[in-house]
């Protein structure tokens, strides 16, 4: 069982920095998703944690030991790799017994963990194939057994399902969290998927260009994000955003207007916003209403029917595009013209220079 | 049968992990996971450094210095003598009017060698790979037919040819028997010299033959399909698609064949030993002679003859590069 | 014709000239490849004498000797041509002058006279295996064979050892140098050992390695040829399985030995194939390292009695045969790796 602390760690790459002091805590048990676009550092940051990574700066530390100058084998992780990794000259068992025969474990030892991993995940009558000779998902049953023996005290993922098709990918989402619950260990995930981030996370990390941008429950970062980017990366269908001039700070919130003068309450503190400053109004798609003649007119550009639920895509009055989301089918037509509603409670606002998030009034679904 | 061996092989493979394992070990714990590449690369470095790259500068100081001593230390400088006791020569088209007429003669040989067993051997390289590459059966067999002589060491070359082709070899019973006359045929000049390009294209057209049969079958068969579409002639088919696309391997058939030619020495050396007279005597052949067979031994002319070699080997190798340049842009 | 001739495929249905060409040209090759090496090795199975004969006969062939009662020795049949007993089986006791003394198998008591003119000897096949006997009792063959041995396996086992480890270094670490490192060793492709012959021997002699079998081996043990082959293979082995494999507590030596090198086997044993060729074959550096006929290879053995007017052509196409030998049953088992390794990575 272990606490990881990243302490400003840094990477660089001859003149380039890819890491820019990374502080982050990971705390006993944890599962910790790392969650970004491609190219963000979270592979990266993951391969550093892991040893496989020279640290260029800062300290990282497993139960309060530093171990930046621990090589990979000795900080007692272990990780999937995207690609599985699986050593093709070897038998489904000698992949899963090779870290453990480095170590000089007594055979019997080998034996029985090899058989629990294999009992565990289903691997049993693999276990004398060559990895060639499995699906993808057995493949991967047997990257993730190769590391339940080796009993590390962190498990590392790197972006794990990547390569599975979306039906097996959902199951292995299920069996993983299913690990963790069972085993109970710290786990690092790392995904550029944020569907994965939020349904196994307890805690989610969002890197961009190696530095973090907020980290949190699942549910914070939704609800709260701590700036724009965070607010666009988090949540599908993606956020609408639209671009305001701040007009006056209220009590019950910031009112704001669009270029085509459009006004829109956000019930958010101020937090130093003056009238005048540019803004950005964000809105889930879930919580624009339809139909509503008092909200302002936007004309649909194309609707999508998924019978239980509807996409309408839009555009305002001012040319931004807006995405909504129904719940059942919908009568509206594409080349209509309908109104919209921005609910004041559901409404985020960020400034426009460096995208900080203001702080909400009210926060959550449960209003 | 084989089990024995196999465990006794993977035992071995086992120990010798064993022995090295420590001490790399102890050195990984002070070179670190990357600078460990250099311990990695060492023992290469080390052979090349001593018998490519050192070498290559004492060359240098070799032909610029004379006497038949090895040790640098004891050679006295003479400048560019040996270059220029090379080069001296009234006419370059008459070794006899050459200060060095042997090494001119080496120099004509391995000329005349170098065009007409390239040529010939590439000829036959082509048409031996297009017939493979019909639909024939027993492919294989008749491809390995081709390149067995390849396998064969260079004096079990010149000794299989030198059986068949001595006075009373079985090619010269051959000719009798059809009324035809006997040729001595290692003993007369021009004779020798036919037999030291066929016997070297003999051995090495299968290597040649294998690379071009590569390069075409890495032409695709839809070309041909479109063509056959399009109506095209055999012999339209064969210009227009086939050479083209196999020209980048030509280029590389090409050069390579010229730098083993410009090279050639071992299997002549054994069948002709460079005569009748000086008939057969190529430019390698001259080198080893001059440094190490003949006494005195002179490791100064020899050396300024292999530099000369070198200048010739550098053009063509660069011809090589900037083909496979070629190759890689199309 | 000539057009068809040069093009990709047979035409359908029935055999038309061009396949007759084809398969004329394939036969001729066959006789012309093979030929050559099969005479000899039919020859090398001859009596010396039956070598010295002209028009040499194609299988070998010996005399034949009878029983005959009364007589201790054998005694050799021939068969009379000409004269009073022409077309009998005659066992020939004595010669004296022209006329030889015979009797007839079949009728010991009798003898004959026959003039030497009127008979031949009766032979059958028969194969001169003393050619090979002689090799190991007269020639130490088995000197320069282990000579030969030696120095390709020591030679081999080192060269893939110190190839697979630079190749290694080369196609699995990042570090400062690497890339001239490599265009270094790539350059010695353009500088055959053949043009520097005078130095190479000077550091040879320098490290007391002339008349030794390490004079051979060191030097060449060090290939562009097999850096490059080795390092192209282990560029498409995924770094994933090295990182996997350091997770797994494995040191850069294990991952090397015990991930790299298994994976690697291919090319491996590409290498093998050529190394084992190139030594068993190398014959110049030899013949100027090695000058002590005890420190022969089988190449420099075999050159040095085919220059030797004392050695027999017997024992030498039988030395000959033995030399090829090794690489023609190398050649028979591996023959499709060893055709499609050469066309795959061009080397030679």
């Amino acid at each position: 069982m272990a606490v990881l602390q990243l302490d400003g760690l840094i990477k660089d790459y001859g003149d380039v920095r890819a890491i820019h002091g990374v502080d982050l805590t990971i705390d006993n048990g944890e599962f910790c998703v790392f969650v970004g676009p491609s190219g963000c550092g979270k592979s990266t940051l993951l391969r550093m944690i892991a040893g496989l990574e020279e640290i260029s700066g800062g300290e990282l530390r497993i139960d309060g030991e530093r171990v930046n100058e621990q090589r990979a084998s000795e900080r007692g992780l272990a990780m999937v790799f995207q690609t599985y990794a699986l050593y093709p000259h070897m038998t489904v068992r000698q992949n899963l017994a090779f870290g453990l025969e480095n170590i000089r474990t007594p055979k019997p030892e080998i034996a029985r963990r090899v058989e629990a991993a294999a009992t565990m995940l289903q691997i049993g009558p693999y276990l004398e194939r060559r990895p060639k000779q499995l699906s993808g998902g057995q493949r991967q049953r047997v990257a993730i057994g190769r590391a339940v023996v080796r009993e590390p005290r962190v498990f590392l993922f790197d972006e794990p399902l990547s390569n599975l098709d979306a039906e097996l990918r959902v199951t292995m989402r299920g069996e993983i969290a299913g690990l963790h619950r069972r085993l109970g260990n710290t786990m690092i995930y790392v995904t550029h998927d944020q569907v994965e981030a939020m349904t196994m996370a307890d805690k989610i990390v969002v890197l961009r260009d190696g530095r973090i941008e907020q980290a949190g429950t699942p549910l914070e970062l939704y609800n709260q994000p701590a700036n724009s980017f965070v607010a666009g990366f988090i949540g599908s269908p993606r956020m609408n955003f639209v671009d305001v001039t701040v007009r006056e700070i209220r009590a019950d919130g910031v009112m704001v207007s669009d270029a085509a003068g459009n006004d829109y309450r956000a019930a958010v503190n101020a937090d130093g916003l003056k009238p005048g400053d540019a803004a950005e109004l964000g809105i889930r798609p879930d919580h624009l209403i339809v139909g509503d003649a008092a909200g302002h007119a936007v004309t649909v550009q194309s609707v999508e029917q998924l019978g239980g639920e509807s996409y309408l895509y839009c555009e305002t009055g001012a040319g931004t595009p807006l995405t909504v989301h129904l719940a059942g089918q919908t009568g509206i037509r594409r080349g209509e013209t309908t109104h919209v509603v921005f609910r004041p409670d559901y409404t985020h606002l960020f400034r426009k220079s460096d995208g900080l998030g203001m702080k909400r009034l009210v926060v959550g679904e449960a209003v | 049968m084989l089990a024995p061996v196999t465990t006794a092989a993977s035992y071995l493979y086992r120990a010798a992990f064993e022995l090295f394992e420590r001490p790399m070990l102890a050195i990984q714990k002070m070179t670190g996971a990357q600078k460990i590449a250099w311990v990695f690369l060492l023992p290469n470095l080390l052979i090349f450094g001593l018998f490519t790259f050192l070498p290559i500068f004492l060359n240098f100081f070799y032909a610029t210095s004379g006497s038949d001593r090895i040790l640098l230390s004891e050679r006295p400088y003479v400048g560019l003598e040996n270059f220029s006791s090379l080069l001296a020569c009234e006419n370059y088209l008459d070794p006899n009017s050459c200060q060095r007429d042997i090494f001119w003669r080496a120099v004509h040989n391995t000329s005349w060698f170098v065009v007409l067993q390239v040529g010939f051997m590439i000829l036959f390289s082509l048409v031996t790979a297009l017939i493979l590459n019909r639909n024939i059966p027993l492919r294989g067999f008749f491809r390995s037919v081709f390149f067995y002589p390849v396998l064969l060491s260079p004096v079990v070359v010149a000794l299989i040819w030198k059986w068949v082709l001595q006075r009373y070899g079985v090619l010269n019973a051959g000719l009798e028997a059809q009324g035809l006359p006997i040729v001595n045929w290692l003993v007369e000049a021009d004779w020798a010299f036919f037999w030291i390009v066929f016997v070297s294209i003999w051995a090495h057209m299968g290597f040649y033959t294998l690379i071009l049969l590569a390069g075409l079958q890495a032409i695709p068969a839809d070309v041909y399909e479109a063509a056959e579409m399009d109506g095209a002639s055999k012999w339209r088919v064969f210009s227009k698609i086939t050479m083209p696309l196999l020209m980048p391997t030509m280029v590389v058939v090409l050069v390579l064949s010229l730098i083993r030619a410009v090279q050639a020495f071992d299997e002549i050396f054994v069948l002709t030993g460079g005569g009748p007279g000086s008939a057969t005597l190529l430019l390698l052949q001259f080198i080893y002679e001059t440094g190490f067979a003949f006494r005195p031994q002179l490791y100064g002319l020899a050396a300024a003859a292999s530099l000369l070699m070198a200048a010739v080997l550098m053009v063509l190798t660069l011809l090589q590069l900037r083909a496979a340049r070629g190759r890689g842009e199309d | 014709m000539l057009r068809s001739f040069l093009t990709r495929t047979r035409g359908r249905g029935r055999l038309d000239l061009t396949d007759w060409l084809t398969f004329g040209y394939l036969a001729l090759a066959v006789v012309l490849m093979f030929g050559p090496v099969a005479w000899m090795a039919l020859s090398s199975f001859k009596t010396e004498s039956a070598l010295q004969e002209y028009p040499p006969s194609l299988l070998p062939l010996a005399p034949i000797h009878v029983e005959v009662e009364g007589y201790d020795e054998p005694l050799q049949l021939f068969r009379v041509t000409g004269g009073e007993h022409e077309g009998k089986l005659l066992a020939q006791v004595r010669r004296i002058g022209l006329m030889s003394q015979m009797v007839d198998p079949q009728n010991p008591g009798e003898r004959l006279q026959v003039n030497i003119n009127d008979r031949v000897p009766e032979r059958e096949f028969a194969l001169a295996v003393e050619n090979y006997s002689a090799l190991f009792e007269r020639f130490n063959f088995a000197l320069y064979f282990w000579n030969s041995v030696f120095i390709t396996v020591i030679a081999t086992v080192i060269t893939i050892l110190f190839n697979s480890m630079a190749a290694f270094a080369l196609s699995k670490y990042r570090f400062r140098g690497r890339t001239f490192v490599f265009i270094l060793i790539i350059a010695t492709l353009m500088i055959p050992p053949t043009i520097n012959l005078v130095p190479i021997y000077l550091v040879v002699s320098e490290l007391g390695m002339v008349n030794s079998p390490w004079g051979v081996i060191w030097p060449a043990v060090a290939t562009p040829t097999g850096v490059f082959l080795l390092r192209q293979y282990m560029l498409t082995i995924p770094d994933d399985l090295l990182d996997a494999a350091r997770m797994d507590h494995a040191s850069e030596w294990r991952v090397y030995w015990r991930i790299v090198l298994p994976l690697s086997a291919p090319a491996l044993a590409v290498l093998v194939i050529f190394s084992v060729m190139w030594r068993w074959n190398d014959f110049l550096w030899p013949l100027i390292v090695l000058t002590r006929s005890e420190q022969f290879t089988l190449q420099l053995a075999l050159n040095s009695f085919q220059g030797d007017l004392q050695t027999s052509w017997s024992n030498l196409l039988a030395m000959t045969v033995l030399t090829l030998l090794p690489i023609t049953i190398v050649f028979a088992f591996l023959q499709k790796y060893i055709t499609t390794g050469i066309a795959q990575s061009g080397v030679k």
